[in-house]
């Protein structure tokens, strides 16, 4: 039977759309220009090399993102700030998580108090809070490039975002931003 | 449902990872509910704001540029046989359709579709990213590079004292017929000398000098090959090439 697919993208197709954005997400996670630097094109020298056993037709995004976060973690600051809450991460998430008088203030945040309180997020946290809404990953997505089951992302989620409004709620009651 | 139930698939109805069933259900239960709808509210507002303040770092166009250098200078799959990909389908196409042609036009057309095929072959080879497979100034080297890939052997002159210069060589096809097809280079110019199994008829053009698209043709057989010279030098250049092979052959 012929083979009725469209031809295979190649790897400059997929990649190099994703350049920018990969840069994004290894400058949060590095938290440095030149470490960023190194290693976005170690992610593409290393996505190059593998670009073989990529299978076509599955989520191309989801495998460059997570060679990227995998030479991250074997890096020097990666072995140094990944902190892995596993057990926290099976917990389940509270049923809810009614809004304080306060929260309603953090919506109010300036975009500067926001960046400070997602670099003092741990890297777990601030990763998949990226990935969720810079990247707008679904949550299998996020799964796949985490490598983690669809609950911990949920888990994980929940407890980054429950971070980050603790942060940012200190934040604005010491008064130094926001409305 | 209480609103504490709902409020637990509030993240995964405003990242867009309910069901649509479910999502349905969300919606229906935010209009009618207040303190969800703002708590609901709440957390699309931090999601936007992470959003935004998440797109903070651009790369440097110098970096840029050096990571698309990187990718565009990726290996080819398969290197050096990536060219047959697109150039042997495109070759073999051609020589059927010239194949079935020459079998209806007289004996001089055909002679002169000979021709023609192998200047197309001469300039495919020339314009390819890899003109030669095998690189080598060296008929030894070049020589023993053909066997097993083309059915019979040959020899090549030596080339001390003279003007040309052997690059190097690849397996061609001329009417479905595998042959070598070495280059030559004379001052800038390029020249290609192919050797085919001499079949009689159907590698057939009468031999001696002949002028076609704008090459000089030397052909003649010998020892049961055909020989082919094909160049834009002039036709004592070729003829010279030619009668060094002879000499070889």
């Amino acid at each position: 039977m012929p083979d009725q697919r469209l031809p295979a993208a190649t790897f400059e197709d997929l990649a190099i759309p994703l350049f920018d954005q990969l840069y994004n997400f290894a400058r949060w996670l590095t938290q440095d220009t030149a470490e960023a630097e190194d290693l976005v094109q170690e992610t593409y020298a290393k996505a190059l090399r593998g670009f073989s056993t990529f299978q076509a037709g599955t989520n191309f995004r989801a495998w460059i993102y997570r060679i990227l976060r995998n030479s991250f973690l074997s890096s020097k600051t990666g072995l140094r700030t990944t902190v892995v809450f596993d057990e926290e991460d099976h917990e389940s998430a509270p049923s809810s998580d009614s809004p304080t008088p306060e929260s309603l203030l953090i919506s109010q945040a300036t975009r500067e108090t926001v960046q400070q309180a997602l670099e003092e997020l741990p890297v777990h946290f601030r990763e998949i809070l990226l990935l969720c809404e810079v990247e707008e990953m679904s949550y299998q997505e996020i799964a796949e490039t985490l490598a983690i089951p669809t609950g911990t992302v949920m888990s994980r989620l929940f407890r980054a975002r429950k971070t980050l409004r603790g942060l940012l709620q200190q934040k604005l009651g010491g008064g130094q931003h926001g409305v | 449902m209480a609103c504490d139930a709902w409020r637990g698939r509030l993240d995964a109805y405003l990242d867009g990872d309910l069901a649509s069933a479910e999502a349905r259900d969300v919606s229906v239960h935010l209009r009618g509910c207040a303190i969800c709808a703002a708590d609901a509210l709440d957390r699309l507002q931090m999601k936007r704001s992470v959003a935004v303040a998440g797109k903070r770092y651009e790369p440097s166009a110098q970096f840029r540029a050096k990571v698309m250098k990187q990718v565009a200078a990726k290996p080819r799959r398969g290197t050096g046989w990536g060219w047959r990909i697109v150039v042997v389908p495109a070759l073999t196409v051609l020589i059927v359709s010239v194949a079935v042609s020459l079998y209806v036009q007289r004996d001089s057309a055909r002679r002169q579709r000979v021709y023609s095929e192998l200047a197309d072959l001469h300039v495919a080879a020339l314009a390819s990213a890899t003109p030669v497979d095998v690189v080598s100034t060296d008929r030894h080297t070049v020589k023993p590079w053909f066997q097993g890939r083309i059915p019979f052997s040959f020899n090549l002159p030596e080339l001390q004292g003279t003007e040309f210069t052997l690059l190097g060589g690849r397996v061609t096809y001329l009417e479905q017929t595998p042959g070598a097809q070495l280059i030559y280079q004379l001052r800038k110019h390029e020249i290609s000398v192919f050797i085919f199994q001499d079949r009689g008829p159907e590698t057939a053009a009468s031999s001696g000098p002949m002028h076609a698209v704008s090459f000089n043709v030397q052909n003649w057989t010998q020892n049961g090959l055909r020989y082919f010279v094909v160049g834009d030098v002039s036709a004592n250049d070729i003829e010279a090439l030619s009668k060094l092979l002879r000499d070889a052959g």
